[in-house]
């Protein structure tokens, strides 16, 4: 039976503008998604900012209340039997909040420790061996309101697995922490699936989601556009090429004639701090690169290399349209 | 007994958090001992030692209830903003149950407060009380202290909801002073004043902390405190759930 098993949950967010005339807006947040995540599984929720990401899992974390459809966390129902899937599940996000800022590392685990029952015997060796595991050891006495951002997030960590949690649900954890953090993160994030608890996982960082996901759920305007392992996603944009053009210039006037061209099957720029970098997809068979540089006469260029598409370049492509 | 540690845990990880700001610390025992001074300056002028006293006690009573109302409502606006209360409601403990020993540590700084007052009556103003039943005196501030918090339990789930909620409490603090006898005696206020003065447990706390203080039978007023601040929890309790369920319905928890 899957861990997580979700049915065409739509929801939609209503406010209402103005104080005489009243008019209410609603937006579909998340538009009648389905997927199932098996025990044991890394699944990864990619998609833009405003996706439906952090909607679907404060769905299945009992946070919010669906507008329609189902949703079962370890067979139980995320509205009906909110409390037991509370229970079973732990949920890390990522950013400053979330954390008491007065107290220490220590109070902070103490406090969730008793919200989510462990035993008192249990509390002390429990804390103990989070702190070891997220390498705050030694720390745990200082205030969080001096923690840096890799201390909070590694306390967040440590507060989500305090009860031994069967489902851990990570949003964007790795938000603004630095690489070294980041890599660190990721193994704690490996070992705990090794173990066997199920993860589901959002983030923006594709690399991360290539090296951790078992399956991927891209999701883009509030809807699934595919669903696949990091390879099979790849295979969809698989058939074809990759050319990065180094550009000394205003590379976006000229987007429109590379699009033009034949075998060229999207484009996009990436600022960087003293250059653009023009990255056109192409087909299999397309030998572009010479049409594309010419469209650039005139412009100083710099680097231009072919390569492999990555997961990335299957995102862009996926949510590109939506 | 799960609750019960939850709840003693709970209620000294607050107060540590309360405590640890000096600045909000300062703030809660000299605001009150402003509104203190000039109830002195009031009752001195008239050279009733009697109604003085009284009325000393009574001010004492005031940061209790000021230490509770205006910040029960803004304790879950302030979880709100630093993230923590959506993780409060994501936990399997029932929601009141993080609430309450919120609240209660509120009053608990509240007694700070009752006691620095008596302290400026007695050396600035040369106010000199008996205490006649000293150990009664403790049981009534203590159960005052409680019993507020009790009612701040309900001011704090009503915000869970309505995020502007936070207000309520400022609106209500000098009120409750007026009618609830903190200053003057609930026999000098309008006919149409006293049955709504009973129906609040701050009416039986001040009383009961008076007749403790000056010698009376306290505790009819400290049961009637009790018994009325369980009335109040009783209802948020009952509000609790549907307040937070309507929150995960309007997507509230968080401010984004």
């Amino acid at each position: 039976m899957p861990v997580i098993e979700v049915e065409e949950l739509r929801r939609t967010y209503s406010s209402r503008t103005g104080l005489r005339r009243s008019a209410k807006k609603d937006v579909e947040a998340v538009r009648g998604i389905s997927f199932e995540v098996e025990r044991g599984e890394l699944f990864g929720l990619l998609g833009p900012n405003g996706a439906g990401k952090t909607t679907t899992i404060k769905m299945l974390i009992t946070l919010l209340l669906p507008t329609s459809g189902r949703a079962r966390v370890l067979g139980f129902d995320v509205v009906a039997d909110a409390r037991e899937v509370r229970r079973r599940i732990g949920y890390v996000f990522g950013g400053d909040k979330g954390l008491y800022e007065r107290l220490s590392g220590l109070d902070n685990l103490r406090y969730f420790a008793e919200l989510y029952g462990v035993a008192p015997k249990e509390q002390g060796p429990r804390i103990s061996e989070l702190l070891e595991l997220v390498g705050l050891a030694g720390r745990e006495r200082e205030r969080v309101e001096g923690y840096s951002r890799g201390m909070r997030q590694r306390l967040h960590i440590a507060r989500g697995l305090l009860h031994r949690p069967e489902v851990l649900f990570l949003d964007e954890p790795s938000i603004g922490i630095d690489p070294v953090g980041a890599r660190e993160l990721r193994e704690t994030v490996a070992a705990l699936v090794s173990t066997g608890t199920t993860v589901l996982l959002t983030t923006h960082y594709m690399f991360e989601a290539d090296q951790l996901c078992d399956r991927i759920a891209v999701i883009a305007g509030g809807s699934i556009v595919a669903e696949g392992t990091p390879a099979q996603l790849k295979e969809r944009v698989a058939d074809g090429h990759v050319v990065e053009i180094e550009v000394y210039g205003d590379a976006g006037e000229r987007i429109d004639a590379v699009r033009a061209i034949a075998g060229v099957t999207g484009v996009a720029v990436e600022e960087g701090a003293t250059s653009q970098l023009l990255v056109v997809r192409t087909s299999a068979a397309a030998q572009v690169t010479p049409a594309v540089l010419g469209t650039l006469d005139g412009v100083r260029l710099g680097r231009v290399a072919t390569r492999e598409p990555t997961l990335e370049d299957a995102y862009i492509e996926l949510v590109r349209d939506v | 007994m799960r609750v019960l540690r939850l709840v003693g845990v709970t209620w000294w990880l607050q107060l540590k958090m309360r405590s640890r700001s000096s600045f909000d610390g300062i703030l809660s025992i000299v605001y009150p001992l402003f509104f203190a001074t000039m109830i002195f300056f009031m009752y001195g002028q008239h050279g009733d030692q009697e109604a003085l006293v009284a009325a000393s006690v009574g001010a004492a009573c005031m940061g209790v209830w000021s230490a509770v109302s205006t910040t029960a409502s803004t304790t879950l606006q302030g979880e709100r903003r630093q993230g923590t209360l959506e993780l409060l409601v994501a936990s399997p403990t029932s929601f009141p149950l993080t609430v309450v020993p919120a609240t209660i540590s509120m009053g608990t700084i509240g007694l700070w407060s009752l006691v620095v007052t008596l302290l400026w009556g007695r050396f600035a103003f040369g106010i000199s009380i008996s205490f006649a039943q000293p150990v009664v005196f403790v049981v009534a501030a203590v159960v005052l202290a409680f019993s507020l918090g009790l009612v701040g339990f309900l001011e704090a789930v009503a915000s869970v909801r309505y995020r502007a909620a936070w207000a309520i409490g400022s609106l209500l603090e000098f009120p409750v002073w007026l009618i609830c006898g903190f200053l003057v005696p609930l026999d000098a206020l309008p006919d149409w004043v006293r049955p709504i003065a009973y129906l609040l447990p701050p009416t039986w706390g001040v009383a009961a902390v008076r007749d403790a203080a000056l010698g009376g039978n306290a505790w009819p007023d400290i049961a009637l405190c009790l018994v009325s601040g369980a009335a109040y929890a009783g209802i948020g309790w009952l509000l609790a759930r549907r307040l937070v369920d309507s929150a995960r319905m309007r997507a509230t928890l968080a401010l984004t």
